[in-house]
């Protein structure tokens, strides 16, 4: 029998304010336990949450880029449950009207391109973070209490882990271009758990769920959801049935793990906040926050496929990140031309930063000193060759390619003159090759131009000491 | 219509709110509930077909704060009122068994 | 010297007039406090020592920096948090908890330049009638000793009616500060929701609480309310609606006023002796110009149980904080987190606690919501509607605070009318969100008798106008219990 695999995402995002999102204390990654907290977030008695005007509009840009309606009226509502990173026992969410609802992204997979439903988007707090010491206890730390998320809900509509990488990925470039949060998987500032089932094709009733935990990377996520469904497809096939239940992503066995049934064991009691205001959103709030929406990756994408000439390809990946986007636009901006931009970036830069683990900002490469360099190769000062030298040196320290060209002497030698000398030179050195070619061995023509090359330390001017070579051979 | 209830009750709820029972005492909560929920009974005269549930009293809307960092609590305060804690963090006994 | 059965404005003048320092006010608030506190035991926390230096440090301010409150003493009911004072809320859960911050209210008071003398006795986190579901003792009413004070601010209420605090402060969500105020023969005012800043105030229920204060007469009651009330940026529910110097509205000029009177205010179940009390005050109001009308209430039956479960529903959520984990009661050789929740729980909270939290997390309960809780907030927009409606006609609503004069100790009332009368005279009043204030209007079987005054939504101005009229044209104020007077001494 085949199966249809079945899949849902509730995306975790943590919001880049400044403070909390029910308190005034900073909501910082990264400083000593229990130092960035509030009375509130201790849930000190008498403490009571305010609410912070900086999430709500995060929240209401992450929606919109999201495609989502806003909610003209909404509120908050408590979800109580018990835990020790949950000093309240309860968590301030959003239950009945989430800020956004009914949204969408598009993804493409294998050159398909597909809309995966947003069923909402809610804003809400983090809990904090439980430490499990030897010795069997636990140590609760209380930074991240508070600390804004909004929780991205998407309908059922994806049906490979192929297309949840991919929604992942187009939702990270999404959220990221917004500004809104790092989404960093690594930092913990983006979170996935999946929602999985399988169906026999043709069925129209979606078959038992499970939910997939501890998913630390998006690679992770594919793996898991193709582990889970295989594991899926084994119980029905020999005659199980799947389980509601919570299960784990080992990352070492590449297998999941049951974590616990679910049971009707929970009941979140949800009740409105009783200590916060309703929020009315009207136009003049949306538009304010609309505004400062840049221009999504689907938007630049197109421009750059449209407007720059660029590959489908090549648009995909430049916009990927915002970062890496916004470089390209300056690139071109100062100048370069807009495909071999592209090629650098896509190639030797994203090469370098892949090695040294970097991001853009944390090297010293500039878009004008990248457009430099791009104007010296297509007006043939430089070679491709010696542009790797050049583009050494402006990732490392920064500068103009022609400062660092005229400096270093490495300007193309394209005088004809100077290049025979050379050639004349290489020939007498090397009959036998002179030999092999004539006997049709066009190899020997390669050693012969890397002999010149090695001469002119790599300065010579590849097609033309191509054309010379041969002229100066059949003259032979 | 009004709830009449049981011991079973009284555990069922009183495990969403962390509370133990012995089983008389369950059955003496079961009793007292059910003589508390003798008031909903009053409920059913009252027609609400188009009424909103009223969630606050005071009818406001808006009320936010900027987002500036103003207080914060000193941990060595927090610690105070902490029993158990252990580098700056707060401890709590096995999760899982 | 005797100084407790001054007003605040006559100890104001001494104080101006250097007949009398901060110190010795205090002193002799702690000496009132040494004669009767064996008998009332109204305190679960006296702060002698920190009254006494604080008092010597207002002794050095200057005459002209200091307001109306300033020197004068004042008891704060135990579920207000106060910073470096242990803050119990009546509770063995908080037996030993000490906040490390002041709530709004105490930090107003300590600016008005008052002095606290300690906190008060209450029932569990607020929950009774009595004050004899505090976990740690009994308080008597100064006027009969063998009778309750009321609850849940019981301490609140007999401190400063056995002259052991000119002003108090308690919090009402169900009537808290009325009753225990009739009940002990002083003025107790439940503000309008969002009016007096709930931060630092341990919840009971979020959408009803509200911080009141009581004193012996009207106009110290105004001073305190004037002092506290207003928009505080840590509570997102309080009002930024100005607060007027409610001593303004002291005119004693009441003609013309509309007074609606419920029938349901004065059904079965009212005590007699209360009944005719009520109506004795309600000509007295007509004799100053009012104009009295008999009214409908029509769902003010429906308070009760829609009070009942909003009220126990948010008391279930906002007490599941208490787990043992960051503060309060711990046990000791817990092996595992499940044990620490249950045993912290169990053995942290009392019976009256544990049954409205049992009783909220059924009506929170996805089966109950709708029918129970959701139902519940629907009958209570009805109520404020009987609430708004009213008031379109009439600028105050008369009745008795409490069906009976204060109870036996020990003595539980079963009786069915009674509790049910009871529940229609208050609860509506903090479901609709509305202010309320109970003055002295009579005594039976020498047990003080309060009258309700309701008005709109931040008429607290007009409830004082009227409260001060009827006051002044009574003789109800100048009652001094026993507890003070031979009786004890």
């Amino acid at each position: 029998m085949n199966f249809e695999t079945i899949v849902g995402l509730e995306v975790h995002v943590e919001l880049k304010t400044e403070t909390k999102i029910f308190s005034p204390a900073p909501a910082h990654f990264g400083a000593e336990p229990n130092m960035n907290i509030h009375v509130t977030d201790l849930a000190y008695p008498g403490t009571l949450p305010t609410m912070n005007k900086r999430a709500i509009d995060f929240g209401m840009k992450a929606s919109m880029a999201l495609n989502c309606e806003i909610a003209p009226v909404m509120n908050f509502d408590r979800k109580h449950y018990f835990y020790p990173d949950n000093p309240k026992a309860f968590q301030i969410s959003q239950d009945k009207r989430p800020v956004g609802s009914n949204g969408w992204i598009e993804i493409e997979v294998e050159g398909k391109k597909k809309k995966i439903r947003i069923e909402r988007v809610h804003l809400e707090e983090d809990a904090g973070k439980l430490t499990h010491a030897e010795g069997g206890y636990s140590l609760v730390d209380l930074n991240r209490q508070g600390t804004p998320l909004i929780e991205i809900v998407t309908e059922a509509d994806i049906r490979s882990p192929e297309e949840a990488y991919a929604f992942l990925e187009k939702l990270k470039a999404i959220i990221q271009y917004t500004g809104v949060s790092d989404v960093r998987m690594e930092e913990g500032s983006l979170r996935c758990d999946a929602n999985i089932s399988i169906r026999p094709f043709g069925q129209k009733e979606f078959g038992t769920k499970t939910e997939l935990k501890n998913l630390n990377s998006f690679n992770f996520v594919r793996r898991g959801i193709a582990n889970e469904v295989e594991r899926q497809e084994k119980v029905l096939l020999s005659g199980g049935k799947i389980v509601q239940e919570t299960r784990r992503y080992d990352e070492a066995t590449g297998q999941t793990v049951l974590m616990r049934v679910k049971g009707s064991a929970n009941d979140y009691r949800f009740i409105n906040e009783p200590d916060l205001s309703e929020i009315h959103i009207d136009q003049e709030w949306m538009d304010r926050v609309r505004a400062e929406i840049p221009e999504l990756p689907d938007a630049r994408k197109a421009r750059y496929v449209q407007e720059l000439d660029l590959p489908e390809y090549d648009a995909h990946v430049l916009t990927l990140t915002k970062e890496m986007s916004d470089f390209f636009d300056a690139t071109v901006k100062a100048g370069a031309d807009a495909k071999l931009a592209s090629n650098w970036l896509m190639g030797e830069v994203s090469a370098y930063l892949n090695a040294e683990q970097k991001e853009l900002h944390e090297t010293a490469l500039t878009p004008e000193g990248l457009a430099s360099m791009i104007k010296l190769i297509s007006d043939g000062t430089i070679s491709s060759k010696i542009a790797k030298k050049v583009f050494k040196e402006l990732i490392e320290n920064g500068g103009d390619a022609a400062e660092i060209v005229k400096a270093k002497g490495l300007v193309q030698i394209s005088d004809e003159g100077t290049l025979r000398a050379v050639i004349t030179e290489i020939l007498d050195a090397n009959e036998q090759s002179i030999e092999d070619y004539k006997n049709g061995k066009d190899r020997a023509v390669g050693f012969l131009v890397g002999q010149v090359m090695k001469a002119t330390k790599g300065q010579a001017n590849p097609p033309l000491v191509n054309k010379l070579l041969l002229e100066e051979i059949n003259k032979r | 219509m009004t709830h009449q209830f049981t011991k079973d009750d009284v555990f069922y709820y009183a495990n969403f709110a962390r509370i133990a029972f012995s089983d008389d005492e369950a059955e003496q909560y079961a009793a007292m509930l059910s003589e508390l929920d003798k008031f909903a009974e009053r409920f059913e005269e009252v027609d609400t077909t188009h009424v909103e549930p009223m969630t606050h009293p005071l009818h406001q809307v808006n009320i936010l704060r900027e987002d500036v960092p103003t207080e914060i609590l000193d941990r060595g305060d927090m610690l105070a009122s902490v029993k158990e804690h252990e580098d700056g963090m707060i401890k709590v006994p096995n999760i899982l068994a | 010297m005797t100084l407790f059965s001054k007003t605040a404005t006559e100890l104001q003048q001494l104080l101006h007039n250097r007949e009398v320092s901060v110190k010795e006010i205090t002193e002799d608030a702690f000496s009132r406090i040494a004669d009767v506190e064996g008998n009332v035991q109204a305190f679960l926390t006296v702060t002698e020592q920190e009254a006494k230096a604080q008092a010597d440090q207002l002794d050095n301010v200057p005459l002209e920096q200091r307001g109306p409150l300033f020197g004068l003493p004042i008891g704060i009911k135990d579920n207000i948090i106060t910073k470096g004072t242990k803050t119990t809320c009546g509770s063995k859960m908080l037996e030993d908890f000490v906040p490390v911050y002041d709530a709004t209210v105490v930090e107003r008071v300590k600016n008005a330049g008052m002095v606290s003398l300690g906190k008060l006795n209450m029932d569990e986190f607020a929950m009774g009638s009595t004050t004899e579901h505090s976990a740690f003792q009994v308080t008597r009413n100064p006027w009969n000793l063998d009778y309750v004070p009321g609850g849940s601010s019981g301490g609140s209420a007999a401190a400063v009616a056995s002259g052991e605090a000119l002003f108090s402060l308690g919090t009402d969500t169900g009537g808290s500060v009325r009753q225990p105020a009739a009940f002990c023969g002083v003025v107790g005012m439940k503000p309008t929701y969002g009016r007096v800043s709930r931060y630092g105030l341990v919840a009971f229920a979020s959408s009803l609480d509200q911080i009141g204060p009581l004193t012996r007469n009207v106009e110290d009651n105004a001073m305190l309310l004037s002092a506290i009330a207003g928009n505080d940026q840590h509570d997102f529910s309080s009002s930024s609606k100005e607060v007027s110097d409610y001593r303004k509205a002291l005119t004693g000029d009441i003609k013309g006023l509309k007074v609606a009177v419920p029938k349901e205010f004065l059904g079965q179940g009212v005590d007699e002796a209360v009944k005719a009390s009520v109506r004795e005050a309600l000509q007295v109001l007509e004799s100053l110009g009012a104009v009295i009308e008999e009214v409908d209430l029509p769902h003010a039956k429906y308070g009760a149980p829609s009070y009942y479960v909003i009220a126990c529903g948010e008391a279930s959520s906002n007490l599941a904080r208490f787990d043992g984990i960051r503060y309060g009661y711990r046990p000791e050789g817990v092996k595992n987190l499940e044990e620490l929740y249950f045993r912290s729980r169990s053995e942290g909270f009392g019976p009256e606690v544990k049954k409205r939290i049992l009783y909220g997390t059924y009506a929170l309960s996805a089966n109950q919501y709708e029918e129970v809780y959701v139902k519940a907030q629907k009958v209570r927009s009805l109520i404020s509607q009987d609430f708004a409606d009213l008031f379109q006609k009439y600028d105050v609503i008369v009745g008795p605070t409490s069906a009976t004069t204060a109870y036996k100790l020990g003595e539980t009332i079963f009786d069915p009318l009674t509790l049910y009368a009871n529940d229609i005279l208050t609860v509506p009043v903090n479901l609709a969100g509305v202010p309320a204030i109970s003055v002295p209007c009579g005594a039976s079987e020498g047990l003080p008798i309060g009258l309700q005054i309701i008005g709109d939504h931040f008429d607290e101005g007009l409830l004082y106008k009227v409260a001060h009229a009827f006051e002044q044209a009574t003789d109800f104020k100048a009652g001094t219990p026993l507890v003070g007077e031979g009786q004890n001494r």
